[in-house]
């Protein structure tokens, strides 16, 4: 038998003449549960993961809800250990499902969205007590107290690449990983990465994380500070309310989603299962403030109109929207500016859910858990509600999913906005074009 | 991984923008070429541990508006402002539309701790009745409100992006020394295969900052007392690396389209090689010869990232001794300090200036990772 002839080739490229980027593997934890199933049931079943905080004292804190994941755990309970946990548990599911490779042999590399890492207070507190000062506590003594040598394991700990070296180790990606971020965007920043190299030629697969295990008292005030997150704390599955006219800020959510991506043509040749398709992804930034958008909406705009272009389609081939729908006064209002003016009168009747009322923000996982819901929304043909929408922004003109809704949907555009001004958009579907 | 059998288009340095303890610009860092040494090491203030600082900057000359530097720290200021000289080399600065259409790579980690107000609380801590509920209330009162944005990875793109108006859309990598090669590699990756013509990669380190000193202590890594060139650290208790306050950025482009815009053309950014195979001994030094075979490197003079630290660096020293037996060797650590993530765009700078000023034709970068990691960047004369 000759080697595949152009034709056949050609379907396996997209209207722009690149490798169609296929998905065979996806892998999902949030509150909500660990893994497809159960994310799936109670996603469509209109549940929230969001609850009080029990993993330290709010005491005197404005905001004391969030969607933590507390079913896993890890020994330090620090953000980078517990993204790490969240990654590993979705990146095997999304392996396990694709069949790709053997058991610690994955045949392409790593693109894994990570919070910012940093020491946290429990060590900081443990170097300032080994350091024996009665006095004022500087960082002198708690350098005096790293130099002991006692704590030499925490450097690993605190260092920003320790993740994704953990989980290339153990699911044997290949070459240098690359750990990002893009802030509320960067799970969509991944899963484009891993695209652009399939589409170069440069691997035939690659493995796409968002995983974010963050929720900490400095990270939840730090948000607090900035006036970002929603005080309705009682009750707290309540106060995520994308779209809504009280909407008053988002709700932080911890979880991981992980994605094996594939060169179409390399994966039904191999006889893998196509669950999607990642067709097209685009970009804008926003240079006019550091956590407010472009009052024109222009660079959200710019992002979806990328993303459908890269896809090589037009806004009338969407069925779904699944929004970045944070629920805090700013985004809602500009994502609904944005898309109205990409899809025009048809905004009204375009189904639009945002995935956070459920889930909460997710933060640097956010972009790629969506994916996995967007991928999940199109096999199952069920579109998951947002809940909390209790009385309706006017000044918004949406069709949002209150409930779960079945649709013939072959088409999503995921929306992904971030702090400082970077806005990433991915269209997802069934077939190619 | 295989290459991409599509057409792979020549990739050119067309801008620099260089800030460290030399001083500022192309001139002031081939001048610490020369020399060899550091110009600065502050030994003082961060006792034991000696820093490179950065050099005294009219901020004003990259960052016009008061409020956009109060926004920031330190490490956000050196990267926005190295960020604002590589436009200047480019001779885009003015040029607004160019600017909105371009994208960033920046390779960094985090921002700088309120230290003042961590050591009040690690204080108020130890005798609180309710730690938790101390900690909660120190923090919010005490923590300025935009301080996060001047710590968060991401915003030194995003202040790249509002300072300077570079806005088509940006990635930041984490991941010390290899997340800058790696920043490198992706950029002469999307820019060689058509994917995009234009981008500005680079990062920013601070080095002072007495918390990063604290994550680097754990684990020995730091050099204590005054500063001794990288290669010759071997004695006992000399080891370690010295960090200094570095920022870096790289204007890259296609060449054709920095011909068409009668670009000034620096040199030509080959594709970058790295890996980070099981760290063990003689793993470094086998690391390295395989990427220079990959990189078919033959260069004539070589800059080096090597950090100082135990083992690895002799290692490094061993292999460059076989792989280019004669070819004058350069430690960065010997000009600048270590600076992480900014040691490969460091680099590939210094190296795009040389050779611009005819000092060599082909130059190779090596980054060894103290910790993970290995890279070899190789840059040429266009012809």
């Amino acid at each position: 038998m000759t080697n595949s002839s152009p034709p056949d080739s050609r379907k396996f490229r997209d209207i722009h003449g690149r490798p169609l980027v296929a998905v065979t593997g996806l892998g999902i934890v949030t509150s909500l549960g660990q893994g497809q199933v159960d994310n799936w049931a109670a996603l469509t079943a209109g549940r929230s993961g969001i609850h009080s905080i029990a993993r330290f004292s709010t005491d005197g804190l404005r905001t004391r809800i969030a969607g933590t994941v507390d079913f896993l755990d890890t020994d330090p309970l620090v953000a980078p250990a517990l993204s790490q946990r969240f990654a590993e548990e979705a990146a095997e599911e999304a392996i396990t499902q694709s069949g790709i490779g053997t058991k610690g042999n994955f045949p392409g590399a790593l693109f894994i969205a990570v919070p910012p890492v940093e020491m946290e207070w429990p060590q900081r507190q443990s170097l300032a007590q080994a350091s024996g000062q009665n006095g004022d506590i500087t960082y002198s003594d708690l350098q005096r107290a790293a130099s002991s040598g006692r704590f030499d394991a925490w450097h690993d700990l605190f260092i920003f690449a320790t993740v994704a070296d953990n989980i290339a180790d153990r699911f044997g990606t290949k070459g240098s990983p690359i750990s990002l971020s893009t802030a509320c965007s960067s799970g969509a920043t991944a899963i484009q990465l891993g695209v652009e190299a399939i589409r170069r030629g440069e691997m035939q697969a690659a493995l796409c994380i968002g995983t974010d295990g963050s929720v900490n008292p400095e990270s939840l005030i730090r948000f607090s500070l900035l006036s970002a997150l929603s005080t309705q704390n009682d009750p707290p599955e309540g106060a995520s309310k994308p779209f809504s006219k009280n909407r008053d800020g988002f709700v932080m959510g911890e979880g991981a989603a992980a994605l094996v991506l594939e060169n179409a043509e390399a994966a039904r040749a191999r006889g893998a299962t196509i669950l999607g398709y990642v067709l097209g992804c685009g970009e804008k930034g926003d240079g006019f403030h550091r956590t407010r958008s472009s009052p024109d909406g222009a660079p959200g705009i710019a992002a979806i109109r990328a993303a459908l272009h890269d896809a090589g389609t037009e806004p009338d081939s969407i069925d779904t929207i699944n929004a970045h729908g944070t629920s805090t006064p700013e985004n809602d209002k500009m994502e609904a500016l944005g898309c109205a003016a990409v899809f025009g009168e048809r905004i009204r009747s375009l189904p639009i859910s945002s995935n956070k009322s459920m889930i909460g923000h997710t933060l640097t996982a956010a972009g790629a858990i969506e994916a996995v819901i967007s991928l999940l929304t199109v096999t199952h043909g069920r579109i998951p509600p947002t809940i909390n929408y209790a009385v309706p922004d006017p000044a918004l003109s949406l069709d949002v999913v209150t409930s779960a809704r079945d649709a013939r949907v072959s088409r999503v555009l995921s929306n992904s906005f971030g702090f400082g001004g970077q806005n990433t958009c991915l269209v997802l579907g069934d077939e190619p074009a | 991984m295989s290459k991409t059998s599509m057409d792979r288009r020549d990739v050119v340095v067309t801008g620099i923008g260089l800030v460290s303890c030399a001083g500022e610009g192309i001139a002031a860092h081939l001048e610490a070429f020369a020399a060899g040494r550091p110009k600065a090491t502050d030994t003082k203030r961060f006792a034991p541990y000696p820093v490179h600082p950065a050099p005294p900057l009219l901020l004003d000359g990259q960052i016009p508006k008061k409020s956009d530097q109060r926004q920031m720290e330190a490490w956000q200021r050196l990267g926005v402002y190295a960020a604002g000289l590589a436009l200047d080399s480019a001779g885009v600065k003015q040029d607004a539309a160019f600017k909105a259409a371009m994208h960033l790579v920046v390779a960094c980690g985090g921002g700088e701790r309120d230290t003042a107000v961590d050591g009040a609380i690690l204080t108020g801590l130890r005798d609180a009745a309710d730690p938790g509920a101390y900690l909660n209330e120190h923090l919010q009162n005490d923590l300025r409100p935009t301080l996060f944005l001047a710590q968060l990875s991401n915003l030194l793109a995003g202040n790249i992006a509002i300072v300077h108006g570079v806005t088509g859309a940006s990635r930041t990598f984490m991941g010390e020394e290899a997340s800058g090669v790696d920043a490198l590699r992706n950029a002469q990756s999307r820019i060689a295969s058509g994917q995009i013509d234009t981008m500005l990669v680079g990062g920013s380190y601070s080095a002072e900052r007495p918390d990063v000193l604290v994550v680097h202590e754990m684990g020995g890594y730091l050099r204590k007392g005054d500063y001794r060139p990288v290669f010759e650290r071997e004695g006992e208790g000399e080891a370690g690396f010295i960090l200094g306050s570095t920022a870096a950025f790289l204007m890259l482009e296609a060449a054709e389209t920095a011909a068409a815009r009668e670009a000034t053309i620096f040199a030509r950014l080959l594709p970058v090689e790295s890996d980070r195979p099981r760290r063990e001994a003689g793993s470094v030094g086998r690391s390295l010869s395989t990427l220079w075979g990959e990189a078919a490197s033959k260069p004539d003079l070589v800059i080096s990232g090597a950090t100082g630290v135990k083992e690895i660096t002799a290692e490094e020293r061993a292999a460059l001794d076989v792989l280019v037996p004669g070819t004058p060797v350069t430690a960065l650590g010997d000009l600048t300090g270590h600076s992480l993530e900014v040691t490969a765009p460091l680099g590939a700078a210094l190296a795009a200036a040389l050779i611009s000023e005819g000092r060599a034709r082909e130059i190779t970068i090596t980054t060894v990772g103290h910790r993970r990691g290995e890279g070899v960047i190789r840059l040429s004369a266009l012809s």
